[in-house]
């Protein structure tokens, strides 16, 4: 009695989430399904999907004149800077998450304030602020001439556009992995050095599996807004390089919602079936080692 | 006996509170040494220093003749057992008692060798694939025991390794680490606050506080001649009163002169005189060297607790017998069942069971606290949350 009662009033409290979560989760996601396998009057068609795979454009870099696959150029395009960012990201933001984790509590605080104040600026201004360092004659350049050095011409290569995701999904990398590491006991870090570990060995034996998990979203959480980011690309890209995202936005402005449904469709299964497999991956190699 | 380790004159403090005041101990090949006391008497910063997780701020500490003060722990042929186990939570039974193993390179086959052969010593055989979170605080025990074992280290340090096992269960651990240390030869350097835990299990017993070293010796020893109030009255339960030592074999307390069989102290000394509440005998009031009022009864099973107001001075007395409260009864105490001890800094502080109940209290309240860590931290233990350091 007393139970049933406890499980109508649990039910009731966590009706608003579920109300927001159809809404606002379920919703959109079959509109993007039913949007992507329709056509424009709402008949089924495998047409769009297709379309992603199949479509050819002609590229002429100059020297010789290719024709390739539109949207699997750009796919990989997209993905090839995002794994790059991702990379860097957990280069630079593992050591640091270990190091914060290890600091005294003081400036841990410290550090993780520092590293969410970007977040707190909005992610178009974010931008604009690269835009203004990396100028051929912006901040970074002055820097380097007053400094009789040799400017480098950044704005509108693949590495400003990596500069720029890396900056802004850094504290999504950092934040899960540290999470993870403060959790992390010491006594199993002593237990290690006990055994025989110096500190190298610690670190691959026991810190590095038992922060898998945390690496795990720290890379799901850079990964997947780097491969379908558009703005970052065509500001600090200066529009050169056309990615996934680009192309969604590109054909949702030109009214193409049908195909714009068809490739996010796409992208979406595609980063699933890849988590799943990372997540697949890591489980095992959590048992055997 | 070969001394394996000689702790000299350390000194260690942090944050400017001293915790070990100038400790000098040898700890001999082949055995069980227990170090006691309550918590924040050093007992496991002294073991975190042989394990060499801490640096003395000066001093030596001597493994098998040489200096190892700046030795790493991963180089000392030290293992240790912790406290909560601090068993790898991404590890099976297997892999933890094999993680060292694994770090030397041994050989498969002989690691699958020496594995098996350590799970079967700590009778785990059977659980090898099993994960360590699925086990039960006794298993859990035994593996880390197992996996400080395999690598043959020349001492096991434990620290308190049973507080977080229940009574039963201590019990049986208590029989099979001191089996476990007999068949394998190896130096065990135990911790624990539990005194019964000493007693029963130790050669050799260091009885600790406030930092330093308060009597060397074996459990015998340590309950039948305490050096002084402190350890008379941590180990077991005590009377202690104000004495004056006559002559050779005569000392006067609680207004009488009692021959005793101690000797050596200078004419009229003023001195500790210990009485243990079981080696006092219960005569009809007539009839005792001392006479008191009971105050109090307690059943405990095996016998009864009585506390008896003797001029003022209340004592613990364990009988078989029934006196109930407001008796007058008698007491007779035998030479050899009074020890006289040299007066200390600690003269006057325990050993009065006049505030008995309030002492009950304050134990139970450290008890209950010492559950509520134990539980924090076996509740962290799945996720390995971070506890103190």
């Amino acid at each position: 009695m007393n139970k049933k009662t406890s499980s109508l009033v649990q039910r009731l409290t966590l009706t608003p989430y579920s109300v927001w979560a159809v809404l606002f989760i379920v919703v959109p996601l079959v509109f993007v399904a039913y949007y992507a396998f329709t056509d424009s009057s709402f008949a089924f068609t495998t047409d769009n999907i297709t379309r992603f795979f199949t479509a050819t454009s002609v590229v002429d870099d100059g020297e010789t004149v290719r024709e390739v696959h539109t949207y699997l150029v750009i796919f990989m395009r997209s993905l090839k800077l995002a794994v790059i960012s991702t990379v860097i990201c957990l280069l630079m933001g593992y050591p640091l998450a270990y190091i914060m984790a290890r600091a005294p509590e003081k400036t841990q605080k410290i550090l993780l304030t520092l590293i969410m104040i970007p977040m707190w600026m909005n992610f178009l201004i974010r931008t604009y602020a690269w835009m203004t360092i990396l100028q051929d004659k912006g901040i970074l350049n002055g820097f380097l001439t007053a400094l009789h050095l040799r400017p480098v011409h950044v704005i509108g290569t693949e590495s400003a556009v990596i500069i720029g995701m890396v900056y802004d999904y850094f504290p999504y990398m950092v934040l899960p992995i540290y999470s993870v590491m403060a959790k992390l006991d010491v006594r199993l870090l002593e237990a290690a050095s006990d055994l025989g570990c110096p500190g190298p060995s610690v670190l691959r034996r026991v810190i590095w599996p038992l922060s898998i998990p945390g690496v795990l979203s720290g890379v799901t959480m850079v990964l997947v807004p780097s491969i379908s980011t558009f703005y970052i690309s065509q500001k600090l890209g200066n529009g050169k390089f056309f990615l996934i995202g680009d192309a969604i936005e590109g054909q949702y402005v030109a009214n193409n919602l049908h195909f714009a449904a068809a490739i996010a469709f796409i992208l979406m299964v595609i980063l699933l079936v890849c988590m799943a497999l990372m997540q697949k991956l890591a489980n095992r190699k959590l048992i055997v080692a | 006996m070969k001394k394996i380790i000689e702790l000299k004159n350390i000194t260690k403090s942090f944050d400017g509170e001293v915790v070990l005041d100038n400790i000098s101990l040898d700890i001999y090949d082949n055995e069980f040494i227990t170090l006691l006391g309550p918590s924040g008497c050093g007992k496991t910063t002294t073991l975190r220093i042989i394990g060499g997780f801490e640096t003395p701020d000066s001093g030596d500490v001597i493994f098998m003749g040489e200096d190892i003060k700046d030795v790493p722990p991963y180089k000392r042929n030290v293992n240790t057992v912790f406290q909560r186990y601090a068993l790898f939570p991404h590890l099976n039974v297997f892999e933890n008692v094999a993680f060292s193993l694994r770090e030397k390179k041994v050989p498969k086959d002989e690691i699958k060798r020496k594995v098996t052969e350590m799970l079967t010593l700590v009778a785990l055989k059977g659980f090898e694939k099993r994960s360590v979170t699925s086990l039960s605080g006794g298993q859990q025990q035994r593996v880390a025991i197992a996996r400080a074992l395999v690598n043959q280290p020349k001492v096991l340090l434990l620290d308190e390794p049973l507080a977080a096992l229940d009574l039963k269960l201590r019990k049986d651990m208590q029989v099979e680490l001191k089996n476990i240390q007999k068949a394998t030869g190896i130096t065990f350097v135990f911790v624990t606050h539990d005194q019964e835990e000493a007693l029963s299990m130790s050669d050799t017993v260091v009885v600790m506080s406030e930092g330093r070293i308060q009597q060397i010796g074996t459990p015998v020893d340590i309950y039948n001649e305490p050096t002084n109030a402190f350890v008379a009255d941590f180990i077991g339960e005590s009377n202690i009163l104000d004495g004056v030592m006559l002559e050779d074999r005569k000392v006067s307390f609680a207004g009488q002169v009692f021959e005793c069989v101690d000797e050596g102290f200078d004419r009229r000394e003023p001195v500790d005189v210990v009485v243990r509440p079981e080696d006092v005998d219960i005569v009809p009031a007539d009839r005792g060297m001392l006479k008191g009022v009971v105050t109090s009864v307690t059943f405990l099973g095996v016998h009864y607790e009585i506390i008896v107001d003797i001029d003022g001075f209340k004592w613990m007395i364990q009988t078989t017998d029934f006196w109930d409260v407001d008796e007058t009864i008698g007491l007779v105490i035998e030479p050899d069942a009074i020890h006289v001890m040299k007066k200390s800094e600690y003269s006057g502080m325990f050993g009065d069971y006049s505030t008995f109940s309030d002492e009950m209290e304050e134990i139970g309240e450290v008890e209950i606290e010492e559950l509520a860590e134990i539980e924090e931290r076996g509740g962290n233990r799945t996720e390995s949350g971070k506890t103190d350091e």
